[in-house]
């Protein structure tokens, strides 16, 4: 009894006491109807209102966002695509110095062949000297009956002894002058191969100019979309950025992995440059962050080094020096880095060598026999490769730049794609919201009416009753929500 | 416009130098040996536990090894101590040159008629904030039974403000086991001392194997 809260009215029947509270507070809830139901929908409209222009503002947000995203990177793959069609241009400029300022040379050599040709040709074209004249003759005498005359005979025999020799002559001459034939058209050969040579040259050459003139084709189409700003252009710029985030992103771990194996290298023996008990902060020793400075000043100077090289473009202000000032920047930078590679490698050995004595020391606190060291070239094999790793690796990062260099340029294009997705998500959310809300303030009205259904039936009835007492009177029943939301 | 930049700079400089952590993280650990009466014959473990603790501590740390007798308060009871050079080639020299100093003190050490463990737990502590390292650690290799002689005073209140006390194989003694509270008690009663004298912490390390990670912590 003495625990019973004091709304329970028979102890040990809760819901009975309830529902008497209940009956007594219907006429109360029936007479705070219509300020309820306007309380209900003004929190509706209360919280929804402001999620939904939440929503729209963030819509408005992600549009302007995506705007500005399509036009940097319209402005980048502009930049990138006049930087390539210039470099197509150039190397076009390059192919016609090299190849076409030796045509004139070409040409010569090609009319001399020709000239030569021609002649030989012509040389070919004349015929020895036809047979005799008197052969016709001869012919006529030999048509000459002898009848056993003697000198006829005699006359005849001579003619035919001499036409033989005649002939053997002319026969001789003849392979003499077909023979000479030969020689030239022999001495044809080499001149049609160097034609043959010079023409697949120059054939080769226009092909790759061709070559040339179709990518340069394709470059100007991209260009022409992209000043054109249509979504085929944006479309293509953004995949072609993502791949490149993609790609850079992988470059640059594995470009950190190297990076951590050149610290783990070098944190050791710095701490015998700059001492071992030094902290920067509770974990963090001096020396492993002097270790961390060289490696940053190496891939520092790894970026500057491409950076001067020209084929990174991270500081425009580099690219503005004079020629001259460039030169030597580049100079300064290989210096340093090969100077850091150098006391990289330096430290390597050292780092070999604190190992083996703290290894000794070890073996002889644990009083254990120390095992015969072998001096031989296969235990130095470790220390020169960390050495040689030592000084490799600063080199291998100087290489980091360019996908750092294509990391920070598709990194804002990926960004902001990300961005814009994640603000028309939130839109999405908070619209989503203010509807739930809404829709569950005209669900509580609903709810309301169903629990004082009661009074709501008897004041129908009331009406009804009126309502025929009246006779003509136009009953107007009362407006019960049961289930069925009402429009605000 | 090159001064502005350099004056803009300096407080970027005052910031970058105060990140750096000012504490003091080194370690010192004073290491107090009995070698009075039949405890004498440890003195084997107590040089194998040294050894451990020159394997263990790093350049910038710092180890004292001291013996306990008859009256251990004083300079001379330490055998050897020293603070390793920040540089671990000169540390490892220097742990090479330690490690001969005990093993001469292991094969010379004469058990002592008393023992006066509190003597040597103020001169420890006395040596330890002397160092300023960061963590202090007093290990006591004992079988924490002290006898004193009639004319030396240690009942007083002791300062081990800050300090580890750990006793390190404390053996049992023939009247232990007739009556294992007598170890119980003797243990309790140091605790209770060395709480009250203000120690970071007290523990009793039986096997070595414990130190490593007590040592770490």
């Amino acid at each position: 009894m003495a625990d019973s809260p004091l709304w329970v009215i028979w102890p040990g029947n809760a819901a009975l006491s309830a529902l008497v509270w209940f009956l007594i507070a219907m006429p109360f809830l029936y007479a705070a109807r219509k300020p309820v139901h306007e309380l209900l929908r003004a929190v509706g409209h209360l919280a929804g209102g402001p999620l939904r222009q939440g929503s729209r503002w963030l819509l408005a947000a992600a549009h302007d966002m995506r705007e500005r995203n399509k036009a940097v990177l319209l402005a980048h793959g502009r930049e990138d695509a006049e930087q390539q069609i210039a470099r197509e241009f150039e190397r076009v400029a390059t192919l016609v110095k090299r190849d076409l300022e030796g045509y004139p040379a070409l040409q010569r050599r090609l009319l001399d062949e020709v000239t030569k040709v021609e002649e030989d040709y012509k040389k070919c074209g004349e015929v020895p000297p036809p047979p005799p004249d008197w052969i016709e003759a001869v012919g006529a005498i030999s048509k000459v009956k002898s009848n056993g005359n003697e000198l006829v005979v005699r006359v005849l025999e001579e003619i035919n002894r001499s036409i033989k020799t005649i002939h053997d002559k002319t026969l001789a001459e003849y392979r003499r002058a077909y023979e000479s034939r030969h020689k030239i058209l022999d001495g044809f050969m080499p001149f049609w191969r160097s034609l043959d040579k010079t023409l697949t040259q120059a054939d080769r050459k226009m092909t790759s100019l061709a070559d040339r003139a179709a990518s340069i084709d394709s470059q100007m189409e991209r260009f022409e979309q992209i000043v054109k700003k249509t979504d085929r252009a944006e479309h293509m710029l953004t995949v072609s950025a993502l791949t490149q985030f993609f790609v850079a992103s992988l470059v640059l771990a594995i470009a950190t992995g190297g990076a951590l194996i050149n610290f783990k290298l070098i944190a050791l023996p710095m701490s015998e440059m700059v001492g071992a008990g030094d902290y920067l902060t509770a974990s963090l020793r001096t020396s492993e962050v002097a270790a961390l400075v060289i490696i940053f000043v190496e891939a520092a100077m790894g970026l500057f080094l491409m950076e001067t090289l020209r084929i990174t473009h991270l500081f425009p202000k580099i690219h503005g020096l004079p020629e001259r000032m460039r030169v030597r920047m580049m100079w300064i930078a290989f210096v340093l880095l090969v100077a850091l590679a150098g006391i990289e490698a330096a430290l390597a050995l050292m780092r070999d060598m604190l190992i083996s004595d703290k290894q000794a020391l070890l073996q002889s606190l644990a009083a254990a026999q120390a095992a015969a060291v072998q001096d031989g070239w296969l235990t130095r094999i470790p220390t020169i490769g960390q050495m040689l790793l030592g000084f490799i690796l600063p080199f291998a990062l100087a290489f980091v730049a360019i996908p750092l260099e294509s990391w920070v340029t598709s990194a804002r294009t990926v960004g902001g794609a990300a961005l814009v997705m994640l603000v028309r998500a939130l839109a999405v959310v908070l619209r989503v919201t203010g509807t739930i809300v809404r829709q569950l303030a005209r669900v509580l009205v609903t709810l309301y009416d169903i629990l004082i259904v009661v009074p709501l039936l008897v004041e129908r009835l009331v009406k009804n009753g009126r309502g025929e007492g009246a006779g003509s009177a136009v009953v107007k029943p009362a407006r019960v929500n049961l289930g069925v939301g009402e429009r605000s | 416009m090159k001064r502005r930049a350099f004056v803009l700079s300096l407080p970027l400089l005052g910031v970058a130098w105060g990140c750096a952590d000012s504490r003091n993280h080194a370690h010192a650990v004073y290491m107090l040996v009995d070698t009075s009466g039949t405890y004498a014959e440890e003195i084997g473990k107590a040089q194998q536990i040294v050894n451990y603790l020159l394997g263990t501590l790093q350049p910038g740390d710092s180890l004292a090894v001291a013996r306990v007798k008859s009256r251990s308060f004083s300079e001379k009871d330490i055998v050897a101590k020293a603070t390793f050079d920040s540089r671990p080639s000169q540390a490892n020299t220097q742990k090479r040159a330690f490690k001969q100093q005990v093993e001469a003190f292991t094969t010379t050490a004469r058990g002592s008629v008393y023992t006066d463990i509190t003597g040597g737990l103020i001169q420890g502590a006395m040596f330890l904030n002397e160092t300023g390292a960061g963590r202090k650690t007093i290990l006591i290799f004992s079988d924490m039974q002290e006898e004193l002689d009639k004319a030396t005073m240690r009942d007083f209140p002791i300062d081990l403000k800050d300090i580890r006390v750990v006793a390190v194989n404390v053996v049992k003694l023939k009247t232990d086991n007739v009556d294992p509270r007598r170890y119980m008690g003797r243990l309790e009663d140091w605790q209770k001392r060395v709480v009250n004298a203000g120690a970071r912490e007290w523990r009793v390390i039986n096997d070595i194997e414990h130190l490593d990670a007590m040592l770490k912590s």
